[in-house]
């Protein structure tokens, strides 16, 4: 059995802000083996990349607060851990890449620079052996003449280039675990095509374990081993890449199966969009989350939040449907295709 | 199909270039030609630099061209004054892409969506308000909505909004620049389907300017492929998808990312090396040459020409020359 590097237990994360609090994360619960990928998948405000900021402690307090639950790393629990610990773990033992090159890299500091840090303080290297560590790593992640470039800002990268870089800062400490925030979003598909072959290719010689933070089903399709599926603070369905591929459980897991053309839908047949919107987290629905949107709901789940319950060992779904009482649903073909 | 049907707009040889100082020029769009017909909806895609946002605001008149002709219903649309360009503007409206910023923030919707209506006239009063609260009624919001401002609207209500907005006036062209790329993925069916919808039941002709593929390739009758100012490809979607010509849109199809793993595993991709060129320098002859797998000596001399290489399947590529 993979043993797990990451664990996160039943986390609640609020905001605190003049209006009331925001809990945008409600009771999470999923854990990282050594050398997968797991993809979070929802829509905007679903709580996953607060999720994911948490992990690294970035989260600023106030507003921010983890009202309770753990993440355990290495048997550490990160949520009581001191800022002098987090400082340690960060960028050494896990790191982050951010959605947006453009502005998580500082413009006013060298590629190289920003490359070397991390190495200068976590792995004590002089600054010599650091900058060949750092003409290394670029030349990894495919940046033609590393040399040159390392003496770069930002601003002489490219789109594509810049995240190749960030890539390259993220793993230069080796770090057990990579957290990677929505990193193709905002590349064009070529350049995202090349970015994440270039992460397949660096876990595969490195090892690394992958938290892929995205909404885009086609790449987590193409680089997932597992798949979280968050909903409203929620995670609603989690399983094998093929369990919710093929056999997704959860209407709303549907419901973003089904917004997506696939290319052997025809012209003439509808897309099967998630009617209205997400609910107000400032004060969630007492059931289900996803009731008020959902064409399946019964009574029951606008009362009270169905447990995950297991439909296999390793697919999970917090849904009233799957009850012994409950009327049996089939999912929608326009959401898992002829099959 | 397509043969029997009426153009309603007609791209020549349109050149936009921006001076940007230092004596350079960016070639946003170099040398394109097409047709759209009346009732179809010609996708365009392409990525972020590729000059397809430029054409949609060339074509509306938010840019002039630098060369070249754009003729809607017969008349060129740079000759047009007065009360004739008062009606084109009326028969061709725009969508944009970020809903955020296309709705005036200190207007609340009913005055949005009735500002065409009251430049041209169409109504006033107590009609006024009943054409827009029909207006609403149609892209799915209501009656309530109207005295409300944009921001207390999520994303998707406000690209509805945005439509709304557009068909107050009552147009029979549409250019909707990446109407739903800001958008969630769950909201973009609802507003796909709602223009789709609509097209339908106004017989509306769209330009749907998109980098999203797969989508282009759903909502669209033909799809244009652009590559750094040119278009590279043309042809009816499923053609396009099952069989593309041009190297570049090869690559393009094999990189999208599809939503089932099984595919995902098991097809080929091509992964283009390196970045798109800067278009203030494009490179000599096909500016796809520099990155193109398939590459001859013959590229980097000859700009390869625009040609039906197939019944209604135009490609600009050295690889089709006889």
């Amino acid at each position: 059995m993979m043993s797990k590097i990451l664990e996160v237990k039943d986390l609640h994360v609020s905001f605190k802000t003049y209006k009331g609090e925001v809990k945008a994360v409600r009771g999470v619960d999923f854990h990282l083996n050594k050398g997968e990928t797991i993809a979070i998948v929802g829509e905007s405000g679903c709580g996953k990349s607060v999720t994911s900021q948490t992990i690294m402690r970035l989260i600023p307090n106030p507003p921010g607060v983890i009202k309770q639950g753990e993440i355990i790393f290495e048997g550490t629990d990160l949520t009581k851990a001191s800022e002098k610990q987090m400082e340690k773990i960060r960028g050494s033992e896990i790191s982050m890449i951010f959605q947006d090159p453009m502005t998580s890299l500082n413009p006013t500091l060298t590629i190289g620079t920003q490359i070397m840090e991390g190495l200068i303080k976590h792995q004590k290297l002089d600054k010599k052996t650091a900058r060949e560590k750092a003409i290394e790593m670029l030349r990894l992640v495919g940046i033609p003449s590393p040399e040159s470039r390392l003496d770069q800002y930002p601003h002489q990268f490219s789109g594509g280039m810049r995240q190749r870089a960030m890539i390259a800062i993220a793993l230069a400490c080796q770090p057990k675990v990579l957290i990677a925030d929505e990193p193709t979003t905002a590349l064009d598909v070529t350049i995202q095509a090349q970015i994440i072959d270039l992460m397949k290719a660096l876990q595969e010689k490195t090892g690394t374990s992958i938290i892929l933070i995205t909404h885009d089903l086609g790449v987590v399709a193409d680089i997932a081993d597992r798949v979280v599926v968050m909903y409203a603070g929620k995670v609603v369905e989690s399983g094998k890449l093929e369990e919710i591929f093929y056999q997704p459980k959860h209407p709303y897991t549907w419901g973003l199966l089904g917004s997506m053309p696939r290319l052997d839908l025809s012209r003439d047949q509808e897309l099967l969009p998630i009617m209205g919107t997400p609910p107000n987290l400032l004060d969630p629905p007492q059931g289900c989350p996803f009731a008020a949107r959902c064409q399946h709901a019964m009574s029951i789940c606008t009362q009270e939040m169905p447990e995950l319950d297991e439909v296999s060992s390793t697919h999970q779904v917090a849904c009233w449907l799957q009850h012994p009482m409950a009327p049996e649903v089939k999912p929608p073909t326009a959401a898992v295709g002829g099959k | 199909m397509s043969k029997n049907k009426e153009v309603i707009l007609s791209v020549k040889e349109l050149k936009k270039h921006f001076d940007v100082g230092g004596g350079q020029i960016v070639k946003a769009v170099d040398g394109v030609s097409f047709d759209i017909y009346r009732g179809e909806t010609l996708g365009l895609v392409g990525e972020s630099g590729c000059g397809k946002s430029t054409i949609g605001r060339t074509l509306i008149r938010l840019y002039n061209p630098t060369s070249g002709s754009v003729t809607f219903k017969g008349v060129n649309v740079n000759d047009l004054k007065g009360p004739e360009l008062k009606k084109f503007n009326r028969e061709m409206q725009m969508i944009f892409q970020d809903p955020y910023a296309s709705l005036n923030p200190r207007m609340n919707v009913l005055d949005i969506i009735a500002e065409g209506i009251d430049i041209h006239g169409l109504a006033t009063g107590e009609e006024r308000r009943k054409r827009v609260v029909e207006l609403l009624e149609t892209v799915g919001l209501n009656a309530d909505h109207a005295e409300r401002f944009p921001h207390e609207f999520s994303g998707g209500q406000r690209q509805r909004i945005g439509i709304a907005r557009a068909l107050a006036v009552e147009p029979d062209f549409i250019i909707a620049d990446e109407p739903i790329s800001a958008l969630d993925v769950s909201i973009q069916a609802q507003v796909v389907n709602l223009m789709r919808r609509l097209q339908k039941e106004k017989g509306l002709t769209y330009l749907f300017i998109a980098h999203d593929l797969s989508m282009v390739k759903y909502i669209s009758d033909r799809v244009g492929v652009m590559y750094l100012g040119s278009m590279v490809e043309l042809a009816e979607s499923d053609a396009l998808y099952d069989e593309p010509l041009h190297p570049y849109t090869e690559a393009l199809l094999s990189a999208v990312p599809i939503p089932d793993p099984e595919v995902a595993k098991t097809r080929e991709r091509i992964i283009l090396e390196g970045d798109v060129p800067s278009p203030i320098n494009p490179p000599s002859g096909c500016r796809f040459r520099t990155r193109c797998p398939k590459a001859m000596d013959i590229c980097a001399t000859a700009v390869p020409e625009w040609k039906e290489a197939k019944p209604n399947h135009f490609v600009a590529c050295h690889l089709y020359n006889e």
